[in-house]
């Protein structure tokens, strides 16, 4: 279907190779973030690698003879050819690789599908909306419009997680916020009183946040029901529709568009999205069961 | 030393778009007030007698959890509104409020406004009105809390 | 009779008994041919040696949720229509391996599959609708930035040797599909069995020059006027016999508006998402991988195998599955089938085959099921609205 996105390029030898076979990247370290979460910092065992990827998309880790899952790319582009992966513990697969040591081998099959717009958004207001390890996805996006703060205007990050021992790259974030003209408010679900931060869902900070609707756009990722909820808050702040940008998740087992685990509605998460403008997917936006 | 206070009460986002006697008559009830950091603003159980509007810092919200001390539930920052409890019977506050930074706000005087809008219907519709549309956010808001979207972690 | 050289776009008669030197033909030059035959009560799509091995005077009784071979009226070659196979089975396994892995150390390496010197299919009797069946496939393992090797290869070097249907059976509807009951293109050869005073030729249209190179040196006839005519004739009629229909007028958009229509909880008291319907259809393409080592923990397989949208792991991610109900299950089947497949691939991924309806264990109809919902459209197209208060 016509795609609105910018859609990266595949390289005609990516795409004439088999598809399914993965190349090898040795663990550099193993990062716990937080309780639930770790980022794996991959190199490639082939010195002559030549990937690259846009904010935004995503690879297809595999741990030997465990499995293979889906994750999006949460290094800086401009830091290639490291690459970090940053996920939770939530399957076997994903226990595995916690499991990890240093010169451990996996492998990754990617990058796979559509990006952040990052390149439309030159001259005009950003505010990228995280919620929880939705942020993991948006920090290479994070890296670029820092990397070329100068071509845009404001930008905002609006962060929620569950509690302050969940938010991630923490450190990083007040790196930015101290280097960069980045607006940054994180907010969480619930916190012990010694928390001198926000308390309540990110929508809350949506309605203050210092951008110009008009003029603005928006990169949202998060648990699904987190992005209905932003996207009300920014439609009532005035965004428009077309300039919402969302990433989807869904079961994915190739990657590229055969397995049909990941259809959303008319579309594959893996190949049109995972980033999707707000228009593409809002007919089927909260619908259930999809 | 009222009469500086009317502007201020004009330009708040919350009162926007109101009478000019209307906002005479809640500058009336105004006064400015600063907090520290971890003072309290008011108790679980007092009367609620006041409502604020948060001009610099953030307020938590906050309940006492047994085996986990003080939670803050909600926080209220720049632009928003510290407290309803004033507006609807039993006018008891049903949490804490503590400053988390140093505050400043505008203290209104809950009880003399509540007699304003007895007397004045029109004025009473208006902050009724206001009221609702942030008690409906939050609402919303907590419902979303409810549903703990980040997932299980224990 | 003459073994002059033929030509793309001409047509020719065979007449009968020469059709087995076309098998012969495709074996000499390499071929693993392909084609009906009778095992197990049903006909299937196996290696073929001779015209002896296709069922011969067979023919199928279908009808939802029931499939029975019975003897034909005469003796006629392709008197049946589809069976529980369909040639995906030939181009895309249901089980492959992917690749290997083994580790050293630390490290691992990845042994891709040997090339084996790919297979070389010929697929002999392949109906109009599993032509069409063939192209969508096409488009989703061949047309996209991403091509799948092995299928790709399989693709290649495929000859393809096209029946006409004759004689639809009573699950069919390709007609409402364009898709048949005449195969229009795709095809190296097509072929139209026909049938005249116990006499049997065939009408033969050649798709490709490869087509034509097979048929040089294979007896065979102009074709005559009357040959052509009959052969129109008995298609008519097998396009005005078709045991179902689909009424695919804005299909599309009518399910797209009903999502939450309340036959999909009627279908979904049915269904025993039992996954059938997606393993014989000719279209379905989806997918899972499985990975296994072996007991020293050193060497590791990943394996593809069909998958169908009806299991529910097929939606799982972390939490639970997105499609938990056998209703949003069928749903997602049908509207991906009929509707999002066009957005998608720019076809309907339907074609009219009727396996899913004959080997559906309680008889789900799909072009029931569309009906009824068309029947009770929930939200009905402003046009149509502004038709009935009218």
């Amino acid at each position: 279907m016509a795609s609105a996105i910018e859609q990266p390029e595949i390289a005609a030898a990516a795409a004439a190779a088999d598809p399914m076979l993965p190349a090898l990247y040795s663990i550099q370290r193993v990062r716990q973030e937080t309780d639930d979460t770790f980022t794996l910092e991959l190199v490639p065992e082939d010195s002559h690698s030549s990937f690259g990827f846009r904010p935004g998309q995503f690879n297809m880790v595999y741990i030997f003879g465990v499995g293979e899952v889906p994750i999006s790319i949460s290094s800086d582009p401009g830091s290639l050819p490291m690459l970090k992966h940053t996920t939770r513990e939530v399957g076997t697969v994903t226990r595995a690789m916690r499991q990890l040591k240093r010169g451990d081998v996996v492998g990754i099959r990617g990058p796979y599908g559509s990006c952040w717009p990052v390149a439309k958004a030159v001259e005009r207001d950003v505010v990228i909306v995280a919620g929880g390890i939705g942020l993991a996805p948006l920090r290479p996006a994070l890296y670029r419009l820092m990397a070329e703060r100068e071509k845009f205007r404001k930008i905002v990050l609006l962060y929620g997680t569950r509690t302050p021992e969940d938010i991630l790259y923490r450190q990083e974030l007040e790196h930015w916020r101290g280097k960069f003209d980045l607006e940054i408010q994180v907010t969480v679900d619930r916190a012990a009183s010694n928390w001198r931060g926000n308390v309540g869902v990110v929508t809350t900070l949506i309605p203050r946040a210092p951008f110009d609707p008009s003029n603005t756009f928006a990169l949202v990722c998060g648990p699904e029901v987190m992005m209905r909820f932003t996207v009300m808050e920014l439609e009532k702040r005035g965004v428009a529709t077309e300039r919402i940008y969302l990433s989807a998740e869904r079961n994915m087992k190739c990657g590229i568009g055969f397995c049909g685990h990941c259809q959303l509605g008319a579309v594959f998460v893996c190949k049109d999205g995972p980033v999707f403008a707000l228009n593409q997917i809002a007919a089927i936006l909260g619908k259930s069961e999809i | 030393m009222i009469h500086t206070l009317e502007p201020i009460v004009e330009q708040h986002p919350f009162f926007l778009g109101m009478e000019e006697r209307h906002i005479a008559l809640i500058a009336g009830c105004a006064k400015n007030v600063r907090f520290e950091s971890d003072q309290v603003i008011f108790h679980e159980g007092e009367r609620a007698d006041h409502f604020y509007l948060i001009r610099q810092g953030l307020v938590a919200v906050q309940c006492v959890i047994p085996n986990k001390g003080l939670t803050t539930v909600h926080t209220v920052g720049p632009d928003e509104v510290l407290g309803w409890s004033w507006l609807f019977a039993p006018h008891r506050f049903h949490f804490d409020g503590r400053a988390q930074q140093p505050t400043l706000a505008l203290e209104f005087d809950g009880k003399c406004l509540r007699g304003k809008c007895d007397e004045d219907h029109d004025l009473g519709y208006e902050i009724y009105k206001r009221f609702t549309q942030i008690v409906t956010e939050r609402l919303e808001a907590t419902r979303m809390q409810l549903l703990d979207v980040y997932g299980k972690r224990d | 009779m003459t073994t002059e050289p033929v030509h793309a776009g001409g047509t020719v008669a065979l007449e009968g008994e020469q059709l087995d030197r076309l098998i012969t033909a495709l074996s000499e030059r390499k071929f693993e041919v392909l084609g009906p035959k009778l095992h197990d009560g049903a006909i299937v799509y196996d290696r073929l040696s001779s015209l002896n091995d296709l069922p011969s005077g067979w023919s199928d009784e279908q009808s939802p949720g029931k499939y029975r071979i019975k003897r034909g009226k005469g003796d006629a070659l392709f008197g049946y229509v589809v069976g529980p196979h369909s040639w995906k089975k030939f181009l895309y396994p249901p089980v492959q391996r992917m690749w290997q892995a083994e580790r050293n150390g630390k490290g691992l390496h990845i042994l891709p599959n040997h090339d084996s010197a790919p297979s070389k299919f010929a697929f002999f009797g392949v109906r109009p609708c599993e032509l069409s069946a063939l192209a969508i496939q096409d488009k989703i393992f061949l047309g996209g930035p991403y091509v799948d090797p092995g299928y790709k290869a399989r693709r290649e070097n495929l000859f393809l040797v096209a029946v006409n249907c004759t004689q639809p059976g009573g699950n069919c509807f390709c007609a409402s599909m364009n898709t048949g009951p005449k195969a229009v293109a795709g095809f190296d050869l097509a072929l139209t069995e026909l049938s005249q005073d116990g006499h049997r030729s065939f009408l033969v249209e050649i798709g490709t020059a490869a087509g034509a190179a097979m048929l040089s040196g294979i007896p065979h006839r102009p074709a005559t006027d009357a040959d052509k005519q009959l052969a129109e004739r008995v298609l008519a009629h097998a396009a005005r016999h078709m045991g179902r229909k689909l009424d695919t007028r804005d299909l599309k958009d009518l399910l797209y508006r009903n999502y939450e229509h309340p036959q999909w909880d009627k279908v979904a008291e049915r269904c025993l998402s039992c996954a059938n319907c997606t393993l014989v259809c000719p279209t379905c393409f989806c997918t899972t991988v499985e990975d296994s080592t072996d007991i020293t923990g050193n060497h590791a397989e990943r394996w593809r195998r069909w998958d169908s949208c009806f299991t529910v792991d097929f939606s799982y991610i972390h939490g639970g599955s997105v499609r938990a109900t056998p209703r949003s299950r069928y749903r997602q089947w049908m509207v991906h089938k009929l509707a999002a497949w066009l957005d998608q691939f720019g076809v309907s991924g339907c074609v009219g085959c009727g396996r899913c309806i004959t080997w559906c264990p309680v008889g789900i109809d799909i072009t029931a099921e569309a009906s009824a919902i068309r029947q009770s459209d929930q939200a009905k197209a402003p046009a149509e609205q502004g038709r009935e208060s009218e």
